[in-house]
C-alpha cells in the first residue's frame, strides 16, 4: 500500500491518542482509510493489522460488525436516510423513494427477510443510498445525510433539489 | 444546525443556556467571555473528594437512560486507588427519539469539556475519552477544535492551571452501532473490539472498565450538570426539581405534534399534557392523542384515555395512591416509572389517532433487530423474529396465533440476556400488545392486498 508521508503522520498522531493500547486505534484508522479510499479493502485490513500488531481477523471482524464500514465502494455521494420511528412518521419511506428516483437508482424488490436491501447504487456510480437508524435529530424529522452533510426537516419533494448540489 | 428557537417561558435553561443564542459560537473565546471555565478553577481549588460530595448532595441522576445517582457512581472509585482511573463521556446518543446531546455537542462543546475535566479531577482520572457516534462527523470536528482550544489555554495537559493535576482527553468516533451506547459495549468498542456488552457482574465499570481499570462512564448531559453543581453547590442544585428528581431535564419531543423540539425544564415541573399542548402547540388539526412513548423507543408505550394508578409518598413519607390521566402525569423519573414506563433518555414520541400501532411497533422492531449485537441467542434471534412477525402482519400472511407468538418471544428475551438491550427490545412489544390488543388481533390472519402491503413499511 502506498502511504504518503502526510497520511502516515496522521496515522501516527491518531495512534498516539491511545497510550495504553494501540489496538484501540483500529476504529479510528478504519475511519481514516475509508475517508480516503471510500471503502475498506483486504489490503487495508492487512496493513492496519500489521501496523497495530494484530491479526487481520481482528480488523475484519470490526469491518463486518460496524454498519458504517463497507468492503465495496459506494457512490461518490452516499445518501443516508433515517428510517427510525419519528422520521418514518414524517415520511422517510417517501423520501427514500424520491431520492432513488432523483439519483437514478432502480429500487430492489422488498422482502420480509433480513434487514432490507442494504446499500443501492446508481448505474453511473455517482450516488448510492441506504437506510440508517435514528440520527438523533428526531425533532426535525425527516432527516438524511449526503456524505458528511446533514439535512433536517427535509420537505417532501426536495430530494432532487438536494442532489442538484452534488451533480 | 436548526434555525434558532426562543426558549418557552416555562423552560429553565441551564444546560441549554447557550443553545440557540444568536451571539453564541463554539469558540473558546466566546465561552471564556461568558465566564466559562470559572467553575473549573473553583473545582481545582477544592479537594477531589469534596467535589464528589457536592455531586452526591446535588442528587444528580444520570441522563443517559438508567437514571443512576451520579455522585454514588463516582464514590465507587476509591480515593487511594492504585490503578489508573479512566473517564468516558458517552456521546453515542442513539436511543430513538433522543436528540439533546447533539445540540450540546454542536453548539456548546466547552460546557462538556469543563464538566469532564472537573469530573476527571474528582475521580483522579488522567486520561479520558469522548465516545461520539460515527454519524456526528461535524460534532467530532467541533469537539477536536474545542479540545485544542482548551489545551492552548492550559485547561488540559500537564499541571492544569498550576494545580498539579494532569489530564488528556481524546475524541473517539463510533461507526454506526447503537449498542455502543451501552457502557460496557462502549468500552469494548473503545478497546478496538466488537461492541459486545460485558457479562455482569461487575455491575459497574467503576470496578472493572476500560483496559480492566476503574472507569466512570457518564452521559453528555450528566457531565454538563457537574459544572453547574460546582457553581451553585450541591444543596442549592438539589432545590431545583423534586426530591430524588433534582435539576433540569431536557425533553426531546418528536412525532405528531405541531411544534416538535427540545425543552429544558425543571424535573417534574410540567405534565405530559402541558408538554404536548402548551409547549409543542398541541396535535395536528382534527387529531386526538393516541399514545406516547415517554423516554426513548425502549420505554413502554402509554395509552391516552387510560387512568394510571400512581403510588407515591406524601411529604410525611406516608404511601398515597393517585389516579392520573396520561395528560396529567408529571414528567419525572419516579412518576413515569410508577405509571409503568420510564423517563429513560428524555425522548418523548407522540402518536395521534392516525397511527397504526402494528406499523409503529414494526418500525421499532426493525430497529432492534438491526441493532442487536448478536451475542445472546434470545436477543439476536428474538428481535428478528418479532420484526418478521410484525412484517407479515402488515403484509398479510400472518396467522391468528401471531399476537400470542409475539408476546411469547418478547417474554423469553427480557431478563435472559447479557445487557439491558434485551429489555429494551421486548418492552415495546409487550407494552404495545398490552395497550392495543385489538389492533393486533384485527391484523392477525388478515389477508392484505399486495398494493397495500409492504409499501408503507420501512
Ligand atoms: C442498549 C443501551 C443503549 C444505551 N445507549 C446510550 C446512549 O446512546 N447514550 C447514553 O448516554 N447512554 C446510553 N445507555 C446507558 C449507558 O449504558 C450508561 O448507563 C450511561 O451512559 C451512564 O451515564 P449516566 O449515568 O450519566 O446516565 C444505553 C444503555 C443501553 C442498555
Ligand atoms: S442483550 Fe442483545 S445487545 Fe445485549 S449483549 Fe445480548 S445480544 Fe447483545
Ligand atoms: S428517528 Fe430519524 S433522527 Fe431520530
Amino acid at each position: 500500500m502506498d502511504i504518503s508521508p502526510d497520511f502516515a503522520a496522521q496515522i501516527d498522531e491518531v495512534i498516539s491518542h491511545y497510550p495504553v493500547s494501540k489496538r484501540s486505534a483500529t476504529l479510528p484508522l478504519l475511519h481514516l482509510f475509508q475517508e480516503k479510499t471510500g471503502f475498506i479493502g483486504a489490503d487495508t485490513i492487512r496493513w492496519i493489522a500489521a501496523k497495530l500488531d494484530l491479526e487481520p481477523i481482528n480488523v475484519l471482524e470490526l469491518v463486518t460488525f460496524y454498519p458504517m464500514f463497507r468492503q465495496t465502494p459506494v457512490g461518490k455521494f452516499h445518501i443516508r436516510v433515517c428510517r427510525t420511528l419519528s422520521c418514518a412518521m414524517a415520511g422517510a419511506p417517501e423520501l427514500l423513494e424520491q431520492f432513488k428516483l432523483a439519483a437514478g437508482i432502480v429500487p430492489a424488490p422488498q422482502t420480509s427477510h433480513g434487514h432490507g436491501p442494504g446499500i443501492e447504487k446508481s448505474p453511473d456510480g455517482r450516488f448510492s443510498i441506504e437506510y440508517v437508524e435514528c440520527l438523533a435529530s428526531c425533532g426535525t424529522s425527516p432527516v438524511c445525510m449526503v456524505n458528511d452533510d446533514f439535512y433536517e426537516g427535509v420537505r417532501p419533494g426536495s430530494a432532487s433539489e438536494i442532489l442538484a448540489k452534488y451533480r | 444546525m436548526a434555525a434558532s428557537k426562543t426558549p418557552h417561558p416555562r423552560e429553565k435553561r441551564m444546560i441549554f443556556k447557550n443553545i440557540d443564542r444568536p451571539d453564541w459560537t463554539t469558540e473558546i473565546e466566546c465561552y471564556l467571555a461568558d465566564g466559562g471555565y470559572a467553575e473549573l478553577r473553583k473545582a481545582l481549588g477544592m479537594k477531589p473528594a469534596d467535589v464528589t460530595a457536592e455531586v452526591k448532595s446535588s442528587g444528580l441522576r444520570g441522563r443517559g437512560g438508567a437514571g443512576f445517582a451520579c455522585g454514588m457512581k463516582w464514590g465507587f472509585i476509591r480515593p487511594d486507588e492504585k490503578r489508573p482511573v479512566y473517564l468516558i463521556c458517552n456521546a453515542d446518543e442513539s436511543e430513538p427519539g433522543t436528540f439533546k446531546d447533539r445540540y450540546i455537542i454542536h453548539q456548546d462543546p466547552h460546557q462538556i469539556l469543563e464538566g469532564m475535566i472537573i469530573a476527571c479531577y474528582a475521580v483522579n482520572a488522567r486520561l479520558a475519552y469522548i465516545y461520539i457516534r460515527g454519524e456526528f462527523p461535524e460534532g467530532a470536528r467541533i469537539l477536536e477544535t474545542a479540545l485544542a482550544g482548551a489545551r492552548s489555554k492550559g485547561f488540559l495537559g500537564k499541571n492544569i492551571l498550576g494545580s498539579g493535576f494532569d489530564l488528556e482527553i481524546f475524541v473517539h468516533r463510533g461507526a454506526g452501532a447503537y449498542i455502543c451506547g451501552e457502557e460496557t459495549g462502549l468500552i469494548e468498542s473503545l478497546e478496538g473490539k466488537r461492541a459486545y456488552p460485558r457479562i455482569k457482574p461487575p455491575y459497574f465499570p467503576a470496578a472493572i472498565g476500560l483496559y480492566q481499570c476503574p472507569t466512570i462512564v457518564n452521559n453528555v448531559e450528566t457531565l454538563c450538570n457537574v459544572k453547574h453543581i460546582v457553581r451553585m453547590g450541591g444543596a442549592e442544585f438539589a432545590k431545583i426539581g423534586r426530591p430524588n428528581n433534582t435539576g433540569t431535564r431536557i425533553l426531546c419531543v418528536s412525532g405528531d405534534v405541531q411544534r416538535p423540539g427540545y425543552f429544558e425544564l425543571e424535573v417534574g415541573s410540567i405534565t405530559m399534557g402541558e408538554l404536548i399542548h402548551d409547549l409543542c402547540g398541541g396535535l395536528k388539526p382534527g387529531r386526538t392523542l393516541k399514545a406516547v412513548i415517554p423516554g426513548g423507543s425502549s420505554a413502554k408505550v402509554l395509552r391516552a384515555g387510560e387512568t394510571y394508578k400512581i403510588k407515591s409518598k406524601d411529604a410525611g413519607g406516608n404511601p398515597v395512591e393517585k389516579s392520573l390521566k396520561l395528560e396529567d402525569i408529571p414528567m419525572d423519573f419516579d412518576t413515569l416509572a410508577a405509571a409503568g414506563s420510564m423517563a429513560g433518555s428524555g425522548g418523548v414520541i407522540v402518536m395521534d389517532d392516525s397511527r397504526d400501532m402494528v406499523w409503529t411497533l414494526n418500525n421499532i422492531n426493525s430497529f432492534y433487530a438491526h441493532e442487536s449485537c448478536g451475542q445472546c441467542t434470545p436477543c439476536r434471534e428474538g428481535s428478528l423474529w418479532m420484526k418478521k412477525i410484525t412484517d407479515r402482519m402488515l403484509d398479510g400472511g400472518g396467522t391468528v396465533a401471531d399476537p400470542g407468538t409475539l408476546l411469547n418471544v418478547a417474554d423469553n428475551i427480557a431478563g435472559k440476556t447479557i445487557c439491558a438491550f434485551g429489555e429494551a427490545c421486548s418492552w415495546p412489544t409487550q407494552s404495545f400488545l398490552a395497550k392495543f390488543p385489538g389492533e393486533f388481533e384485527a391484523k392477525s390472519g388478515k389477508q392484505v392486498g399486495a398494493a397495500e402491503a409492504v409499501r408503507h413499511r420501512c
